[in-house]
């Protein structure tokens, strides 16, 4: 995740946020959710990412329009801050006993079965919501980018 | 520990096994579609296997030529890419279902390298991760071209996992489960029970869709041959090209696979449920025991009988007696241990993995005739235009998909 705001090329920034959202999924795998982990690849890493890394491609970079690379400067100084920080949790975790903090979470915990069934009754209105958020912002992108034919050459 | 192995070994040795196997059909089949020979001449000591060792020219040709790398390209990216797509290839087929689960001591031993509940998604998941390969191929090459094949690429297979995923939701309405090995069983082994029969517009939207995302014919402007000068994998060499040229054949595999488990059954054997085949096993085996052996003695008398001397008057007159005379030693020990064990019981396990082979091997059939299918199109349909292509993606394929899955809620509610 660091990797993404330190790198100086915009498409190995892209990259690093697919790695990481990669890495996202994986812990959401590990957390009893294999739904929500398969559909954080599917529509995060391998829908919107694609259009990002789309879009900075057909941006024409020059070479010299990017930053000197100074990444080893600022790498140093988070590796020097961090390291304590680091220690300091990892002093903190193995201090407490790990079996009496989790409750086994039940069988059917996050399989789509459940996801579908809160979505259509608990939250049935944020998710109307949400795709008329995103008609809105289907229509808004059209009227941003249409040229009439009329206008064109 | 080892079965774990086995179990993601297999699968992987299945697709780099019949990768080659792909390429020669290839060659021979649009040789056959073009009434001309096709490849038939490399040769080992003078055997020349009807252009069978052609694939293993290729790969020895690929990894013994030169790795260019050219002088401006983004490195790390460039050699990345192709690493990206044929990873990515080889890890979709982690989850397809090649038998029936056996139940061994009460536990279910499911025969697919993963058993996750969210099967399907997996694979949607990966196939949307693969166009990354290609678009950072493209993008990293320095080259016009293969930035346009690669933009191209990219855009077309986003367009077309819509239309997949939405012919796919109208299997899911049928199956009401994610896993493959559900939508499997619940197809029982009558061929009218098979989703094709029940969703068959939902069967060619997922065909041509499938197409579409594994770059291939009508669909394959990105590697255009004729067109941008090969594309994406324009400036690729040696190794990195045979990475991309076998992704492209795992891509057809697992596309193969995948129509048909969801429409054609899967690892069902026409007419013959599990319970047929574990009851019957023994009964079965010496039947199959039997009919390999007869097969592998006709068709080395068959051979036999085509060897004429001095008809090239070089090694190759002797081809023939190299696959016949193995065949029909082979073909006679095996009727002979039919004969000579006879219908055997089996024990419970043995009826399982007798019903399992059965079951793996006619899966292993449908999915050789749909690369088959995919191969014949390609060479008889002519290519898609740039613009028709996202006509068809998005004005066509879209709308149809949709329609498809309410006329299927509408129908699934006013029966149950």
């Amino acid at each position: 995740m660091l990797l993404v705001i330190l790198l100086n090329n915009p498409v190995a920034s892209a990259l690093s946020l697919v790695m990481a959202l990669f890495s996202l999924s994986g812990l959401y795998i590990l957390l009893e959710a294999p739904f929500v982990a398969v559909l954080q690849v599917l529509v995060y890493a391998g829908a919107v990412m694609v259009l990002f890394v789309f879009v900075i491609m057909l941006l024409k970079l020059r070479p010299e329009d990017l930053q000197q690379d100074r990444v080893t400067i600022g790498k140093a100084g988070v590796v020097l801050l961090g390291v304590p920080f680091v220690g300091f949790l990892i002093h903190k975790f193995l201090s407490v006993p790990v079996e009496s903090s989790f409750k086994p979470v039940a069988a059917n915990f996050g399989s789509p079965k459940e996801v579908g069934t809160l979505m259509f009754t608990k939250y049935l209105i944020p998710f109307e919501v949400v795709s008329i958020l995103l008609l809105v912002a289907i229509i808004g992108v059209i009227v941003l980018a249409y040229r009439s034919p009329t206008d064109r050459d | 520990m080892v079965i774990m192995i086995l179990k993601i070994l297999v699968p992987f040795l299945i697709i780099f096994q019949v990768i080659p196997l792909l390429i020669w059909v290839e060659r021979k089949g649009s040789a056959f579609i073009q009434d001309r020979h096709g490849p038939n001449r490399a040769a080992i000591m003078g055997l020349r296997l009807g252009g069978l060792l052609h694939s293993l020219a290729d790969v020895i040709k690929l990894m013994s030529k030169e790795d260019i790398i050219p002088h401006n390209v983004n490195k790390p990216f460039f050699i990345m890419a192709p690493w990206i797509t044929l990873s990515i290839a080889c890890v979709t087929f982690a989850v397809i279902p090649f038998a029936q689960p056996l139940t061994i001591n009460g536990e279910l031993f499911s025969i697919q390298a993963a058993n996750i509940n969210v099967g399907i998604l997996y694979i949607l998941a990966m196939a949307s991760l693969g166009v990354f390969g290609i678009m950072l191929a493209g993008w990293s090459s320095n080259n016009k071209y293969a930035l346009l094949g690669g933009v191209r690429s990219s855009a077309q297979m986003l367009s077309y996992e819509i239309s997949m995923g939405l012919a796919l939701m109208s299997v899911l309405l049928v199956s009401g489960s994610l896993e493959l090995n559900d939508i499997a069983s619940l197809q029982t082994a009558m061929p009218w029970n098979w989703n094709v029969v029940k969703q068959p517009l939902a069967f060619l939207l997922f065909t041509a869709a499938a197409f579409a995302e594994t770059n291939r014919n009508p669909f394959d402007l990105p590697e255009g041959e004729s067109e941008i000068v090969a594309g994406y994998h324009t400036e690729y060499s040696s190794m990195k090209f045979a990475m991309f040229f076998m992704a492209e054949y795992a891509h057809i595999i697992i596309a193969s696979a995948l129509i048909s488990v969801l429409f054609f059954g899967g690892w069902q054997v026409p007419f013959l449920s599990t319970d047929i085949l574990r009851s019957h096993a023994d009964i079965g085996l010496f039947f199959v025991i039997l009919a390999h052996g007869v097969g592998l003695l006709v068709l080395g008398m068959f051979l036999l009988s085509k060897y004429q001397k001095n008809k090239y008057g070089d090694k190759r007159d002797y081809e023939v007696l190299v696959l016949g005379v193995p065949f029909i030693v082979i073909g006679i020990v095996l009727c002979g241990i039919a004969f000579g064990f006879g219908a055997q019981p089996l024990g419970d396990l043995g009826q399982q993995i007798f019903a399992a082979f059965i079951q793996f091997g006619v899966f292993l059939g449908k999915i050789l005739f749909f690369c088959w299918f995919f191969i014949w199109v390609r060479w008889t349909l002519p290519r898609f235009r740039y613009d028709q292509l996202m006509h068809l993606g998005w004005k066509v394929m879209l709308p149809l998909s949709l329609i498809n899955i309410t006329v299927t809620a509408i129908v699934i509610l006013m029966v149950s």
